[in-house]
């Protein structure tokens, strides 16, 4: 399986459209492939993909339960002490306990001495598979996530996307945008990424962000500027200085924008843009056999 | 009784911080005795998250049975209202005009958080 994360630092930048096309494309081309939105936040590549979600399954993250008949108080505070989230507190002699601000990281329930603690289950979210509608051959797996409104933990719904994927030749990821743990979590385990950028001074600058975390995280990755022909040359001027592939432009049209506005795909409606993906596909493709060979 | 006003310094002629949870710290007023004294609140100031109810367990760590600050929010609440610890809001200007308003009856006990939480 080759997993291929969409990210971008930058919001707007067409991390979805890419995604979406690129898999109907990958399809028509009778590859293997299924999506995953990954941002589990503003999860929007249903509206491009529209698949037909067959099963809904919520996701917890476990949350303590403390037993004050046991709990030793104020003179062991081992709980307390320990959790990196700070979401429980001694007060008043008991233990407080903060489910919104708890990771279900579970190392209090290992660190109670008096086996007071235990796991509680709070729901994050849901996560949807389905696949999209068309001819047998091209129906295309899809996944995704829907945080609970209010929630602020994305990682862990994040991890249950990857985790209910199908097997695939090839996986897409859309991820979320930015580089915080959310993008981290989608990144994660992926083969290559897609930064999509577009050649403005914003998304140069998150583009920058996000060449640095996947650096960091030693994953290698190539560059698709959308929007091509808006902004300025600095980031055909960056990407040449810093020795980043290029994997495709994407024209800025009025076409395109109006395509995207009514959720269509831009190879079933644009003349020009399967070719662009077919060469995006093709770049992909050499960037990670050159990287398999590493 | 003692009483924690959150403070952006040490002394009562410092300026009043109208944050709880990240609060720089409280000076801690002793009302019989007359006593100040400070409670840095400085490791709460860069957490992500979590930061109002450290400082309620700050404060109820200081003994204080009552607080005075800006504003709170509902976890800080929460946490402050099992502590059994009073909280006067609005307070303004320097940490000795808030305990002038405090004593004046000025200032509102608060029976419900006055901010959203962040999440």
């Amino acid at each position: 399986m080759l997993t291929i994360a969409v990210a971008s630092g930058k919001g707007g930048t067409g991390k979805t459209t890419v995604t979406a096309n690129l898999a109907v494309w990958l399809a028509s081309q009778n590859v293997d492939v299924a999506a995953l939105d990954c941002d589990v936040e503003e999860p929007n590549l249903h509206l491009f993909l529209r698949p037909v979600w067959t099963k809904t399954t919520p996701e917890n993250v476990p949350v303590p339960e403390v037993d004050e008949e046991r709990c030793l108080g104020e003179e062991c505070r081992k709980c307390v002490d320990l959790c990196r989230f700070k979401s429980l507190i001694m007060m008043a002699g008991s233990v407080m306990v903060f489910p919104e601000l708890c990771h279900g990281c579970g190392l209090c329930t290992l660190a109670c001495p008096a086996r007071a603690i235990r796991e509680g289950a709070r729901e994050i979210g849901v996560v949807r598979t389905g696949a999209t509608a068309g001819a047998d051959s091209a129906r295309i797996p899809v996944v995704g996530g829907e945080m609970r409104i209010g929630e602020a933990m994305a990682p862990p719904l994040i991890l249950a996307v990857k985790r209910t994927a199908p097997a695939s030749a090839v996986r897409l990821i859309d991820c979320p945008p930015g580089t915080s743990c959310p993008v981290i979590a989608s990144l994660g385990g992926a083969d290559l990424a897609v930064l999509v950028t577009e050649p403005t001074p914003f998304g140069l600058h998150d583009l920058e962000l996000a060449v640095g975390v996947l650096r960091k995280m030693d994953i290698p990755f190539g560059v698709v500027i959308n929007r091509d022909g808006m902004g300025d040359d600095r980031t055909h001027r960056y990407l040449e200085r810093e020795g980043i592939p290029l994997l495709g432009t994407l024209p800025h049209s009025a076409e395109a924008a109006h395509c995207y506005s009514e959720g269509r795909l831009h190879v079933d409606a644009l003349p020009g843009f399967r070719e662009a993906y077919a060469s995006i596909w093709e770049n992909i493709r050499t960037l990670a056999a050159r990287e398999v060979s590493r | 009784m003692k009483i924690a006003i959150t403070s952006q310094g040490n002394s009562l002629d410092s300026s009043i911080d109208p944050r709880f949870g990240r609060a720089a710290g409280f000076v801690i007023v002793d009302t019989e005795t007359g006593e100040t004294s400070f409670a840095d609140n400085a490791q709460n100031l860069s957490l992500p998250q979590g930061a109002g109810i450290q400082a309620a367990q700050n404060v109820a760590a200081t003994g204080a049975k009552a607080v005075i600050t800006g504003h709170v929010g509902p976890k800080a609440f929460l946490a402050l209202e099992k502590g059994r610890i009073d909280i006067y809001l609005g307070a303004q200007g320097t940490v000795a005009q808030a305990l002038e308003a405090f004593k004046a009856g000025q200032l509102d006990k608060a029976d419900s958080a006055d901010k959203e939480g962040h999440w």
